[in-house]
């Protein structure tokens, strides 16, 4: 017998019920809250804040949760969540020099004005798993066991003024007074700007930008970084409100700021000098930080006469294939039926395979009589 | 078979040195091959260890398959033994060996380094292992692994010479600061690990072994002692080294690399000893006189 899977409203709604009860897992386990993913799984919450592009570390935790841990899934509800929320203004742009400091490390010199505070980071633990961890340390009324621990937050005013000290780090443009692109609004233009470049890479993959990071790395576009400056801290977001007529402080962001320097000989009409890669993002995510900075960098190579010769200079590759919601959509819509499109290929396929027998069957048999 | 598998190891949660003993059998093997061949880059199976790959692994697995309880350790990052990573390696071994470690170049029978040869002539016993993030040479010229591989084979490194011979055309000297590509033996060309310039001539008949380990791109090359190292150079533009106007502010030395630290936010600076262990020496003995 022949089964369609068309006209499936039973088998959807079956499918949604066998979601939420996998999602739920052993219901002898007690449930995972919100809060508990919030808290605790901070990294996945920054990861899908910054690709969901909506600072909101609560509806991160919800997409996480009901995507059972699927950041890419989690990132599309958030966006899609994100697109119906009214916009009432914008910010000023953020005062990174102001940054409350939790971490900030420099690698080009060993010591630097205003020091290097390593924080909480994962580069210097040994991977091995931490079996004590499978103990859950909870007292009586099931609550966590507090620790005495208390951390020392730095107010660091050292800008990151050390990196224009000379002449040979590239200017910075000034930051107030230029519209800013929002990809959110308007689509993608090429031959791109810096600000929607930056803009699209915050949002972008981490896995594929990364992977574009690593191939400048080996040998497919070299660009020759250095991390002048690594941050990570709070910042303090401020909105002029135009009713008031002056500026107020509506909260703070917990962000990573990275600040990368290329050396770049290029142009025969200027002297070398080290021009810069940036990235800015929400959270502690110095991995994608990087990663974003050094293919800002890549993509600048117009500006400074470089040929384009590998994928992570390529802009039109990069940007238009960056997006993990709208590369998952493609990928997997693959899934989706495609009987109408394979019946057309078919046919042709056949009707190709037809004439290919007639003609060697034209050429055999024209052989034949020759050699007869 | 039973020793191989190391049962008897005192109920020991992890090997001597991490690595099992069959995954040192291999390593070993790949470093007596590369001994064998100077330059030459041996592949091996690279194992993960509990440090990210690019972070100094194949330093760590030559390290861990050639370390016996006997040895002092010292581990160096870009030239001194109290930066993080430098920290966390040397901890890491003291962990999973027990052994003694060293931030002294003199006494040191093993030294791991990433970026530096230490300023201090080395000594017949001593072994120098490079962390090495990419050992192809030819990797900045060409992408692919199959070419080089031929290149290599037939000894073709014309593309190298015409890399400097461009640079001098452009900028009238080679404009290359570190892992500058040095022929290993009059045969292979090879990454010296991303060391400054500086260091290129202290490869050439060095008295230690020097074992290049690069983990993440699976291979091993070495430079046995006594080895002939060339930088790569022309006879009217030969090879030069990183010199320095200023001496170091701590020691007073001429002749060594030097960091430069920045004092303040206007720009003062200082230059100090990037070998934090040779400055010490020349400290404690000027201490002396």
């Amino acid at each position: 017998m022949i089964t369609s899977i068309k006209g499936g409203e039973k088998a959807i709604d079956a499918s949604h019920r066998l979601l939420a009860k996998r999602r739920r897992g052993n219901p002898a386990i007690a449930e995972l809250s919100v809060d508990q993913i919030r808290e605790q799984l901070t990294l996945a919450v920054d990861r899908v804040m910054n690709e969901g592009s909506l600072h909101d570390p609560t509806l991160a935790a919800l997409a996480i949760k009901q995507a059972e841990g699927d950041l890419i899934e989690a990132i599309y509800l958030l966006r899609a969540y994100r697109t119906t929320i009214p916009r009432f203004g914008y910010t000023k742009p953020l005062e990174t020099s102001e940054m409350i400091v939790r971490r900030r490390i420099s690698t080009t010199h060993k010591d630097i004005p205003g020091g290097q505070f390593l924080g909480p980071t994962y580069d210097y633990t040994h991977r091995l798993l931490d079996f004590s961890l499978l103990e859950e340390a909870e007292d009586e009324d099931g609550l966590p066991v507090s620790t005495d621990d208390t951390f020392e937050e730095m107010n660091l005013c050292y800008g990151a003024g050390f990196l224009s000290r000379t002449d040979v780090v590239e200017a910075e443009l000034p930051s107030d007074g230029i519209a800013v692109a929002d990809l959110t609004r308007e689509p993608m233009k090429f031959p791109s700007k810096r600000d929607q470049r930056l803009q699209n890479l915050t949002r972008g993959d981490e896995g594929f930008l990364m992977a574009l990071c690593y191939s400048t790395m080996r040998g497919y576009g070299r660009n020759h970084p250095y991390v002048a400056e690594m941050r990570h801290g709070d910042v303090s977001v401020v909105m002029e409100i135009p009713e008031l007529q002056f500026e107020v402080g509506i909260g703070t962001v917990r962000v990573t700021e990275c600040r990368t320097i290329h050396m770049t000989v290029n142009k025969p009409d200027t002297p070398a000098h080290y021009t810069r890669g940036y990235g800015l993002l929400f959270g502690h995510c110095e991995r994608k930080a990087l990663s974003v900075a050094i293919v800002d960098r890549a993509l600048r190579g117009p500006e400074f006469g470089e040929e384009r010769r590998h994928p992570s200079q390529d802009e039109e590759f990069v940007l238009s294939h960056s997006d993990s919601v709208a590369a998952s959509g493609l990928v997997q819509h693959l899934k989706l039926p495609h009987y109408v499109d394979f019946q057309g290929e078919l046919q042709l396929l056949r009707q190709l395979r037809d004439e290919y027998e007639k003609r060697a069957g034209q050429a055999d048999s024209a052989e034949n009589e020759n050699a007869g | 078979m039973l020793d191989d598998l190391g049962l008897d190891a005192a109920q020991e949660d992890y090997s001597f040195a991490f690595l099992d003993e069959q995954t040192k059998r291999m390593v070993r093997r790949a470093i007596l091959k590369a001994v064998a061949i100077p330059g030459y880059q041996v592949p091996f199976g690279d194992r993960e260890v509990p440090l990210p790959p690019g972070w100094g692994t194949g330093g760590i697995q030559v390290t861990a398959s050639i370390i016996g309880r006997s040895d002092r350790l010292k581990v160096i990052d870009q030239g001194a033994d109290d930066t993080t990573n430098a920290v966390s390696i040397r901890r890491f071994f003291k962990r999973v060996t027990g052994i003694s470690t060293t931030e002294s170049t003199g006494e040191a029978t093993i030294i791991q380094s990433r970026h530096r040869i230490p300023e201090r002539l080395l000594e017949d016993a001593q072994i120098l292992i490079m962390q090495t993030p990419q050992p192809e040479p030819m990797r900045r010229l060409i992408n692919s692994e199959e070419q080089a591989r031929k290149l290599h084979a037939f000894a073709r490194y014309g593309l190298m010479q015409v890399r400097l011979y461009e640079d001098i055309a452009r900028f009238g000297h080679v404009a290359v600061s570190h892992d500058y590509p040095v022929r290993v033996h009059r045969r292979y060309l090879s990454s010296p690990s991303p060391i400054p310039r500086f260091d290129n001539p202290k490869l050439h008949r060095n008295r230690a072994l020097i074992i290049f380990g690069a983990g993440r791109e699976r291979r091993i090359h070495a430079i046995p002692p006594f080895t002939e190292v060339r930088s790569l150079d022309f006879e009217d533009y030969p090879f030069e080294v990183q010199k320095w106007e200023q001496c170091c502010a701590l020691c007073g030395s001429d002749n060594s690399y030097l960091d430069e630290v920045l004092l303040d936010d206007k720009g003062s600076i200082q230059f100090i000893c990037s070998d934090t262990s040779y400055c010490n020496d020349r400290r404690v003995e000027s201490r002396r006189r």
